[in-house]
């Protein structure tokens, strides 16, 4: 009962996201900028509650892009792509595994301060 | 308070010597001491300290003419006491005919002193050299001939005096500074403690030499050698109490003017309450602004429209009761809604907005005016002798076109009476003298300056008195407060101790200095 609690709230916590790239010329967009990675500084992270999280953020979602369109939203942080974990990855492994050219769909899971917040505040009450 | 009480303790270079002047007249103050502990008006002890001109002391009759500003001082007495809270009793009167006997014998008594003083000098000076001669001169057949010994003896003793010599008089020739109400402990200590040694001296060589006329000229001439060495010692003595003592910081002194509040730390060493009343003095003529009664009407003014609006009527009957008054009066000053601070502000912002009005005119005149004047040089000054001015003339030359701005200026800054046409006029051909820039003609003009840049009789500050619930010629202390006062305004003076200083090391290894990179890069994907 503990687990499926657990599995519960998770799924609360956290948003899927699909995002479909959009060809530009030679290249494949997803419309948003990350921040973040294990061999960067923790405490410049505008976006992040406890500034040692080295995790990956979304620091720019550019207007009407893919992104935007799929209901990514700038703060979230990244937890896995394409079922690739992105909590303990260096910035440029990251954008690696974004922009891999043989995918058109990423399957994102993020994770939003605000979805946290709420759930915080209805466990706590 | 007296000028009386300063007869022995001219703040004096005249030698350490004077103790017997101190002495011969300790009963002359004794004798007036004890009428003026009866004074009840206040309680603190309060003495004089009075700046004299800088002049010269001995053999100038000039000192005359400040004996005759003490004569005046029963005047200013009166004045001081006018203006306080209690009317002048008969204590006061009878306070200020002693001051003016006083006065006129301190003449006397300082000249005494002198003499006395010069007279000691010599007389200790000349001692070894009367311990070497007097055997001579009295039974020189009989003593021991003393061949090398004594001559090395005797130009030891030559030297020795001779660094006394130049050692005294570098010390302590110097010219009175200020006259000081009690008398210096330390210098005292000193006087007694020569003239007891000399005596001694003296006591010895006339019962065991002059009157058993002993032969032994070396032993004669190493116990004046001895005496001069002894006389070394106590000037080392003399210069370690007297000037070294007192250099090392130890108290921080803060010095706040009551009028205005204009405050100055100093930091000063272990000196009595009246000397440090005198580094402050020194200080103050320097440092602090030079006081301006016309800046000071503001505040009262506002002050007393404050309570103007407000009358007491008595509805019960006659009954003065005075403090109930002023304390409705209190209370419905209090409630009233005023605005005097919106008053305040604005006259403030507006004053200020003048004020950097009237001075930029003033700028702009003086350098135009200042372009208008050309230094001539020496091979030019051949050329054009007809239009050749000295530096009086080409200031009056160019004054009148900045006149009038300067004379707004100083109008509006309440400068003016500082400063005659005739004080500018100098300042301007002196400043044109030394080629100087319109800026630094002005900088005298622009701000007020400390209280010595002025005119002597513009001061407000020339005899002061000390007010101290401590005896003045105790040490300072940590949180010792005392005033120094004069005519218009008064300086309080707080004393703090400086902390106790912990100060412990840290080594670092120049290696250890190392830096990381922390970026934080944004990709767009």
């Amino acid at each position: 009962p503990v687990i499926t609690t657990l599995s519960y709230f998770i799924i609360f916590f956290q948003q899927r996201i699909e995002i479909h790239k959009l060809r530009q010329g030679d290249n494949l967009i997803l419309g948003f900028s990350i921040g973040g990675g294990i061999d960067q500084d923790p405490t410049q992270n505008p976006f992040s509650e406890d500034k040692t999280d080295k995790g990956i953020y979304v620091t720019r979602v550019t207007e009407g892009g893919p992104a935007e369109v799929a209901g990514l939203q700038i703060g979230d942080k990244i937890m896995q792509v394409n079922g690739w974990d992105m909590t303990m990855v260096t910035h440029d492994q990251a954008r690696k595994r974004l922009t891999k050219r043989n995918e058109e769909v990423v399957r994102l899971l993020v994770t939003r301060q605000s979805l946290q917040k709420a759930v915080q505040q209805s466990m706590m009450s | 308070m007296s000028a009386a009480m300063d007869t022995e303790s001219t703040y004096s270079g005249y030698s350490h010597y004077s103790g017997h002047s101190k002495k011969a007249h300790r009963q002359g103050r004794d004798r007036h001491k004890s009428p003026r502990s009866k004074d009840g008006t206040r309680s603190e002890k309060s003495v004089t300290i009075q700046t004299p001109p800088a002049e010269p002391l001995l053999g100038n009759d000039a000192s005359q003419a400040e004996e005759g500003q003490d004569d005046n001082w029963g005047e200013t007495t009166t004045a001081i006491t006018g203006t306080s809270e209690h009317s002048i009793s008969q204590e006061d009167i009878a306070r200020i005919s002693k001051d003016l006997e006083d006065s006129v014998g301190l003449d006397c008594k300082r000249y005494l002193g002198l003499t006395v003083a010069a007279v000691l000098g010599l007389l200790v000076f000349l001692t070894p050299i009367a311990f070497i001669l007097l055997p001579q001169i009295l039974w020189r057949d009989d003593l021991e001939p003393c061949g090398t010994v004594c001559e090395g003896l005797f130009i030891s003793v030559a030297f020795k005096l001779l660094i006394l010599l130049i050692g005294t008089w570098a010390l302590f020739f110097r010219q009175p500074k200020a006259d000081i109400p009690r008398v210096f402990v330390f210098r005292a200590l000193l006087l007694v403690l020569i003239f007891l040694f000399v005596f001694s001296y003296w006591l010895f060589y006339g019962v065991r030499i002059l009157d058993t006329k002993d032969t032994n000229y070396q032993g004669i001439v190493q116990y004046a050698v001895s005496l001069v060495d002894a006389l070394l010692f106590i000037h080392y003595l003399a210069i370690v109490l007297l000037e070294l003592r007192q250099l090392q910081p130890m108290f921080t002194v803060k010095v706040v003017r009551s009028t205005d509040g204009e405050s100055r730390y100093y930091s000063l060493g272990h000196l009595s309450i009246q000397r440090a009343a005198l580094v402050v003095l020194e200080n103050y003529y320097k440092d602090f602004e030079v006081y301006n009664p016309a800046l000071l009407t503001a505040s009262k003014s506002r002050a007393a429209k404050h309570m103007a609006g407000l009358k007491v009527y008595n509805v019960d009957g006659p009954g003065n009761n005075a403090s109930g008054q002023s304390r409705a009066m209190i209370a419905a000053a209090a409630h009233r809604r005023d605005s005097s601070h919106n008053e305040l502000y604005y006259e403030e912002a507006d004053h200020e907005r003048r004020v950097k009005k009237r001075r930029a005119r003033l700028v702009v005149a003086v350098e135009e005016a200042f372009t208008h004047i050309k230094r001539l040089q020496a091979e030019e000054q051949q050329k054009a002798p007809g239009e050749m001015m000295d530096p009086r003339e080409a200031a009056q030359a160019i004054f009148p076109s900045m006149a009038r701005a300067l004379q707004k200026y100083l109008r509006t800054t309440r400068q003016q009476q500082y400063h005659s046409m005739e004080s500018i006029l100098q300042h301007l051909s002196f400043c044109i003298t030394n080629n100087m820039t319109p800026k630094a003609f002005l900088e005298r003009y622009l701000n007020p300056g400390p209280t010595l840049q002025y005119d002597r009789d513009r001061w407000f500050s020339k005899q002061w008195t000390l007010i101290s619930e401590e005896a003045v010629t105790s040490g300072l202390q940590d949180g010792i407060v005392f005033v120094l006062k004069c005519l218009d305004f008064s300086l309080v003076v707080n004393v703090k101790k400086i902390p106790f200083i912990k100060l412990s090391e840290e080594f670092i290894d120049p290696k250890s200095h190392k830096f990381v990179l922390r970026l934080q890069s944004e990709t767009s994907v």
